[in-house]
């Protein structure tokens, strides 16, 4: 009885923090363009699409491959930025979301095209052997997931209140106007919040292949997931996001575990109704 | 007609009006004067319904209007120009003007859709409105341009076409003379006379000072947020408190 | 005035009505000039797709919202009006409007807490609301079939005879695709047009013209929710089998597509957006394969060139060329 519950509350930490990861990613793209970006639900496919060819097609050793596999993602979403958004030269949001809707689909047809439609498999970042933590059995890479996740919010922390690129772009965030009389550089904010978003969901993508294994559309339901996990903790904020992914995860893991399995991916956006109904601005938002 | 009692707003615990007080009388033209940064904006999209004031009553027809949302106000009768233009520069000048009748409602979504016969005479009624709105202010050659190609001044008369097509009890006009020449400041200047002389009540928010004075009934002064003077045009250039908070510092400026 | 001005006066008057009946003449006479059934079975479903895209444009057009779930909307009518006359036998065409009906009211339940929400919230929640129907048709399989679908859906009947040929769908599909169109057309030329056209525009000043803005965005949503369940229990009868996949969230972009091609708030172009769309497999030989590029492609190219979307932005372009024109003639 406490073994089950323990290990539901893990197994929903793990998941929830993929989608606090993804949902990082929407709320950065978020406060400096103002737009839902749905190229992101793509930036989870591509991380584990990226890894799996370093590991099997240049053979490389697990921990670099993690390294080049986000740094691909991060570099394909300022290629989307610099080729398709910044072009558009429109400040209409309904255009440049219909925009992300476009991309994302060229985005599908790219990795299909390059990857195949199957599902892949990755192997865990170290060997299977489940950990015993307090009577729960975890699997090593649960442990992974949890620790990079918290390396990747140590690191973005540090940027966006150490750097002054990250100063700049908390700025564009509050007040877009002022930051521009004060000739913050919009166009650099716009891609290197493209390659932060980029590098937050292929992490996520890189993450959970091993545990689910992945293809477009599971790319698709997480990154949905993590913009639910997103309005939840509120849109935009990012200790909200991080709260609403582990949330959401635990949620989803109790509802499977206790209520019904069948419906587990109905879960979020159940929630995501619910939080839009009864309080808009999701748990931390303004 | 409109009376304001205590008006107060706030954003974010700084102030931006104060207890202001005043009335527009039925049938004159008030004018709301004061340097920029006075609070004539906030107060204005207090009485639309653009905000909320924090605190205090607008009475309109002696009836509570403070906090209602803006197409209410409007549906009231109180009827506005905007400082900034805004055009719907994709539709027609006519179909601009006809917009400043939705106001009047009287149709249901699917009343429209079915296209009921009482709707088509209907229709017809207003577009002569429309196209007599658009006479008096020398538009009518130009109703089936799209209002984006129109020249500025052509774009403010638009503006004040579509305010008055349905005829409001309180026509709450923003800058209307701003971006003009002085030509066609005195021709607009000329047909708020006209209106004022046909029985409209007008509350004008004007920065420029010689049309307010030559035409204003009654002059209400904002300064910081707070109403300073109010009075007839003669009694308020009189005004030391006046000439000292906006004269003294325009002319110090000129 | 001479003869050929009062023709065009008169053209240009009634330029509406006169397209609507040459368009609807072509259809009638359609069947005539071409009886392959392979045809019409795709230019019936044309007029499908045009239903559920007028009522998207008019939402996406006129309220600068976006959906990204009414293929959940059109699903929920196919099924809707499959398991109403399979599993609980109603006659078809009531259980089409009580179908319509209930998915008006989802759809409420949905824009009203939504839509009250500056931001645009909205197509997450729609994408939302797609993934949660999507889902639940495939696993509560003993009331929709599950994933292998829900078949033996009965044809629609009028009085003395069933429509189950491709000549007598074309006629019924074509007729109501028309009728929603005439109806659209009548509501964008109104007064309660003109408000829709001016919330577009600009929301500030619809508000300060009188237009409440927020139902408006609820009542036009609610309408597209229902042409686009109309849509689908037509679908369901037309086909006679309805499976889950037909109504996933790419389908929602697809319509999406259609809309952006057609041109936002252009009701024609949403005819011709559905059309280009629905026959573009057939001209493009490599298009399997390649269908996200060619989708995706089309959405992205449209935007950035002419964000009005492609039938609207054209015609813009060429009524201001026109009307500066004239200006300059005037002026001059």
């Amino acid at each position: 009885m406490y073994t089950d519950l323990l290990q539901y509350v893990f197994g929903g930490l793990t998941s929830g923090a993929i989608y606090a990861l993804i949902a990082l990613g929407f709320c950065v793209v978020s406060n400096t363009m103002g737009i839902v970006n749905f190229i992101q639900v793509d930036f989870v496919t591509l991380g584990g699409m990226f890894m799996f060819s370093a590991l099997f097609s240049l053979g490389l050793p697990t921990i670099p491959a993690l390294g080049l596999a986000v740094a691909m993602v991060a570099l394909a979403a300022m290629v989307v930025e610099r080729v398709g958004l910044r072009p558009a030269r429109s400040d209409n949001h309904l255009v440049l979301i219909f925009l992300t809707v476009g991309l994302s689909i060229i985005m599908r047809g790219v990795i299909k095209l390059v990857w195949g439609k199957n599902r892949m498999a990755l192997p865990p970042l170290t060997p299977d052997v489940p950990v015993q933590i307090l009577g729960a059995s975890v699997l090593p890479q649960a442990l992974w997931i949890l620790g990079l996740t918290i390396v990747a919010i140590a690191v973005l922390t540090w940027f966006f209140h150490r750097t002054s690129l990250g100063l700049s772009m908390r700025a564009v965030a509050s007040n877009p106007t002022a930051a521009a009389v004060v000739g913050i550089p919009a166009g650099r904010v716009r891609l290197t919040s493209y390659a932060i978003a980029g590098a937050l969901g292929g992490l996520a993508g890189v993450l959970v292949t091993p545990i689910t294994t992945l293809n477009y559309d599971v790319g698709v339901l997480l990154g949905l997931k993590g913009f639910a996990a997103a309005i939840l903790g509120g849109f935009g904020s990012f200790p909200g996001a991080i709260l609403g992914g582990l949330g959401l995860g635990l949620l989803e893991s109790l509802s499977a575990g206790y209520l019904s399995s069948a419906y587990k991916d109905v879960v979020a956006f159940v929630v995501l109704l619910l939080v839009l109904f009864v309080r808009p601005k999701g748990l931390l938002g303004k | 007609m409109l009376r304001l009692e205590g008006v107060g707003k706030n954003f974010g615990g700084l102030p931006a009006l104060k207890d202001v007080s005043f009335g527009a009388p039925a049938g004159r033209l008030t004018a709301l004067i004061g340097p920029n940064g006075a609070g004539k904006s906030t107060l204005i999209n207090c009485i639309t319904g653009v905000l909320a004031p924090s605190c205090g009553s607008i009475l309109f027809q002696g009836e509570e209007i403070a906090g209602l949302p803006a197409h209410k106000v409007t549906r009231r009768g109180i009827h506005r120009t905007f400082q900034n233009l805004r055009l719907f520069p994709r539709l027609s000048v006519l179909d601009n003007v006809l917009t400043g009748l939705t106001c009047e409602g009287g149709e249901s979504m699917l009343m429209a859709m079915l296209r009921l016969p009482y709707l088509r005479h209907r229709e017809r009624q207003l577009k002569l409105r429309a196209l007599e709105a658009m006479d008096a202010f020398g538009l009518a050659d130009k109703a089936a341009w799209p209002a984006g190609v129109l020249a500025y001044g052509d774009k403010k008369r638009v503006e004040l076409a579509r305010a008055i097509v349905g005829r409001p009890k309180l026509l709450l006009l923003d800058e209307p003379v701003a971006g003009l020449n002085a030509e066609e400041t005195a021709a607009v200047g000329e047909q708020l006379r006209n209106l004022r002389r046909a029985g409209h009540t007008i509350l004008l928010v004007e920065h420029d000072m010689d049309l307010v004075m030559n035409i204003a009934d009654l002059v209400v002064v904002l300064d910081s947020g707070q109403c300073i003077a109010t009075g007839t045009a003669g009694e308020v250039r009189r005004n030391p408190i006046v000439l000292e908070a906006y004269l003294g510092r325009m002319e110090a400026t000129a | 005035m001479t003869g050929r001005q009062n023709l065009l006066y008169f053209l240009t008057l009634h330029r509406t009505g006169l397209a609507v009946t040459l368009m609807s003449a072509a259809l009638l006479a359609f069947p005539f000039v071409e009886d392959n059934p392979y045809t019409l079975g795709l230019t019936n479903l044309i007029a499908i797709n045009a239903i559920v895209v007028l009522g998207l444009n008019l939402f996406i057009g006129y309220t600068g919202q976006i959906s990204l779930g009414h293929a959940a909307f059109f699903g929920l009518g196919a099924y809707g009006s499959a398991i109403a006359t399979v599993t609980f036998e109603l006659a078809p065409w009531p259980a089409m409007f009580l179908v319509a009906a209930l998915v008006a009211l989802i759809a409420l339940a949905v824009g009203i807490p939504v839509l009250r929400l500056s931001g645009h919230y909205l197509a997450m929640a729609t994408l939302g609301l797609n993934y949660v129907v999507h889902t639940v048709l495939l696993q509560w399989d003993e009331v929709t079939g599950g994933p292998s679908g829900f078949a033996g859906i009965p044809s629609l009947t009028v009085p003395g005879t069933v429509i189950d040929d491709a000549v007598g769908l074309h006629y019924l599909l074509w007729g109501f695709a028309m009728a929603c169109l005439l109806l659209c057309l009548n509501l964008v030329r109104s007064g309660v047009g003109r408000g829709m056209a001016a919330l577009a525009g600009d929301e500030t000043a619809a508000a300060a013209l009188g237009v409440d803005t927020r139902a408006t965005k609820i009542k036009v949503f609610v309408l597209s929710a229902v042409l686009a369940s109309l849509a689908g229990s037509l679908f369901a009868h037309c086909y006679a089998y309805v499976s889950p996949d037909t109504f996933g969230i790419f389908a929602s972009t697809d319509f999406v597509i259609m809309v952006v091609v057609g041109g936002m708030g252009s009701i024609w172009g949403s005819v011709f957006g559905a059309a280009f769309l629905t026959l573009m497999p057939e001209w493009v030989e490599f298009f399997d394969t390649y269908k996200d590029f060619v989708h995706g492609g089309i959405l992205v190219l449209v935007l950035m060139f002419l964000p009005q979307g492609l039938i609207t932005g054209l015609t813009d372009t060429i009524r201001v060329r026109l009307a500066l024109r004239r200006r300059d003639h005037a002026a001059a």
